[in-house]
């Protein structure tokens, strides 16, 4: 089990080098490089030169690359071109307001999206599995931002019963910092569990038609720890794989959803340093949503130890 | 894992097997040999039009398709308006314009069915006209991934080694990346907009899902027959690629082609939104969301009418898609 987990924290750091040098020489190969797109087309050559040397442009490919990632390192990240803050801070800012829209939509996403797949599966055709597998495929043929403006349309400006623009921090009180990202929140995490409930629906019937379900049966074992037990334990394998795959569609969303919000999270900053051409920030950004989404999935890939002993056993596979 | 040939090749014993005793050595009743014949001269253009028949949903979800296809393909015909044409403000839906538009000195009387946008755009013409983005972009991208997932694809399952470890790294690492986030990482890398940044970085964004799904084909394919007879008669290695092996395994591609349709969708609704997208002058569902945002207390059609449009195309897409999927029998757990 530790090799196991040595080998995929190894792997999550050589995915980690492979996008922080994609970034670098992706960054380095446009054309003109970034300080003719940043400066214009009019600028006079003495200005691009002095930028150049003001990034250290101007310098060997080799030693730049060796100086960026000294700096990722050290997690000395230079500073906005726009504003001359440091990206640091920047990012420390923005971050914060990203994984609290995350967190509580995933959050929210699993509690409603595992009862609603089992509910599905043991009520196959009945009234409930239709109600859950309509929302469902409706959850998953809407883009997240869509589902935030119908959110703020109805609860913000209708009901006016949630703020719908921007964040509040938790330490101006846990009551503000939810209603200021509840609706996000659902926005992002709506998708993510109509994801998450037709696996976990078509997994669960898939198990429960396995010959070991039968044999319980046959056993005499009571019908709640067969559920449980027996059929649920084995179903949500799948279903992990793909909560952790869906990752992507609530970071993804929350890029989107932070605009309907007006939220300065992660997705705005980077939004808007591309437009703005702020490739210091760009950058950095681009990192942090890959560094955090490969963390997760890192986490997911441990989670399974915990429920397919295969894997705690075997110390190989998956 | 089971191949779409499967379900044909089990219901053919299990006709058989409802007969058995009554028939002689090497007769074979006569529905038996009939069903036989259907099963094995099934071609996948057959088995879709089979889905169309029998299952209602995923006929709505290809007629939904079509009817944006052709508003897509003849815009110009089909728009009460030109694009660009300006009316009253922020008109509410079903309510009329009254001015002179053509600009022919008499006064006529619009009606704006879905109502109009901040700048006095009819918003229904502005849907059909957005529906060209939306679908042009969604079978470009779908076109670039199916392309270059697919030659990637095969040419790993078809060599091995470490031509295979190479490409499904570069795989994995993909795999391991918020689509949304790779399309606005290769924008800001490309560096401009326009329709055919957009294709790139979503098209990109898609290459490993069929490079994933055409290897475990070709690897489950390999070693048949026909792929060890052509290697005999000396065919080319492209030959058998491409000639011989591809063929064998298009069912599922075209499935996870018809459920990334939506996906592109999706993906150039929010560039779009973003500002990343296409021109922001252009018309298109993502750009006309991010207008009415601003005006949702005011005007709250401008945003939901074309989000509508968004959720019933890629409704539509979704519906046939797993119609398709389970036409060829395919899990659930292999395609996505």
């Amino acid at each position: 089990m530790w090799r196991y987990i040595v080998k995929r924290v190894g792997h999550a750091l050589f995915v980690m080098w492979l996008v922080a040098t994609t970034v670098f020489f992706g960054l380095r190969a446009i054309p003109g490089g970034p300080v003719r797109t940043m400066l214009g087309q009019e600028a006079t050559p003495e200005a691009v030169a002095s930028l150049r040397a003001d990034l250290g442009l101007d310098r060997p490919l080799t030693v730049q690359y060796v100086d960026f990632l000294t700096d990722l390192l050290t997690l000395d990240l230079g500073r906005s071109i726009t504003s001359s803050e440091q990206v640091g801070s920047i990012v420390a800012q923005a971050a914060p307001k990203t994984f609290a829209i995350a967190g509580v939509g995933v959050a929210l996403g699993l509690a409603v999206a595992i009862p609603a797949g089992v509910i599905g599966a043991t009520r196959r055709n009945e009234p409930a599995d239709y109600a859950a597998t309509v929302a469902a495929f409706l959850g998953i043929s809407m883009p997240a931002f869509f589902v935030g403006i119908l959110l703020a349309i109805v609860f913000g400006v209708y009901l006016d019963w949630l703020p719908i623009v921007g964040y509040t921090s938790i330490s101006e009180g846990v009551r503000p910092w939810f209603e200021s990202v509840i609706l996000p929140a659902v926005a992002v995490g709506l998708p993510y569990a109509a994801g998450v409930t037709r696996m976990m629906r078509s997994s669960l019937i898939e198990t429960l038609n396995e010959g070991y379900m039968r044999t319980a049966l046959a056993k005499g074992v009571d019908s709640r720890v067969r559920l449980y037990k027996h059929a649920l334990q084995n179903a949500l394998i799948p279903v992990v794989t793909v909560a952790g795959i869906q990752l992507a569609l609530v970071l993804g969303g929350s890029v989107t959803v932070e605009l309907v919000f007006s939220i300065q999270g992660l997705g705005r900053v980077l939004v808007n340093s591309i437009l703005e051409r702020n490739y210091p920030v760009t950058q950095i950004a681009i990192l942090l949503i890959s560094g955090v989404f490969v963390f997760m999935n890192l986490l997911v890939d441990i989670a399974y130890t915990a429920i397919d002993p295969r894997i705690r056993i075997g110390g190989e596979g998956a | 894992m089971s191949t779409p040939s499967d379900g044909s090749e089990e219901s053919s014993p299990a006709t058989f097997g409802l007969y058995e005793g009554e028939f002689g050595p090497g007769e074979v009743p006569p529905e038996y040999e009939q069903e036989a014949h259907v099963e094995e001269h099934r071609t996948t253009l057959q088995r879709i039009g089979r889905t169309l028949r029998r299952d209602r949903l995923a006929l709505a979800g290809a007629v939904v398709v079509l009817v944006f296809l052709l508003l897509a393909l003849f815009a110009p015909y089909v728009a009460p308006h030109g694009p660009d044409q300006t009316f009253g403000f922020m008109k509410a839906p079903l309510t009329e314009s009254v001015g002179d538009f053509d600009g022919d000195g008499t006064t006529e009387t619009v009606t704006h069915y879905l109502g109009t946008d901040s700048f006095g755009h009819d918003i229904l013409t502005r849907i059909i006209y957005g529906a060209r983005v939306s679908m042009l972009v969604a079978l470009a991208t779908v076109g670039v991934a199916f392309t270059v997932g697919t030659t990637l694809g095969i040419v790993a399952g078809f060599y091995g080694g470490w031509i295979d470890s190479v490409i499904m790294r570069y795989v994995d690492f993909q795999w391991a990346f918020p689509e949304i986030i790779l399309g606005v990482a290769i924008i800001a890398l490309m560096g401009g907009l326009g329709v055919v940044n957009v294709v790139l970085a979503i098209g990109i964004a898609f290459i490993d899902d069929f490079a994933r799904i055409i290897r475990g084909e070709v690897l489950s394919i390999r070693e048949e027959e026909y792929v060890t007879a052509a290697r005999a008669v000396g065919m080319a290695d492209l030959r058998i690629m491409f000639k011989e092996m591809l063929p064998n395994a298009v069912a599922p591609l075209i499935v996870q082609a018809t459920l990334m349709l939506p996906l592109a969708i999706l993906a150039e609704a929010s560039l779009s939104f973003l500002g990343l997208g296409v021109k922001p002058t252009t018309p298109t569902w993502g750009l006309l969301i991010s207008d009415g945002r601003q005006f949702i207390s005011q005007a709250p059609w401008i945003s939901v009418m074309p989000g509508l449009a968004i959720m019933l195309v890629v409704l539509a897409f979704n519906t046939l898609g797993d119609g398709l999927r389970d036409a060829f029998d395919i899990s659930e757990t292999e395609v996505e």
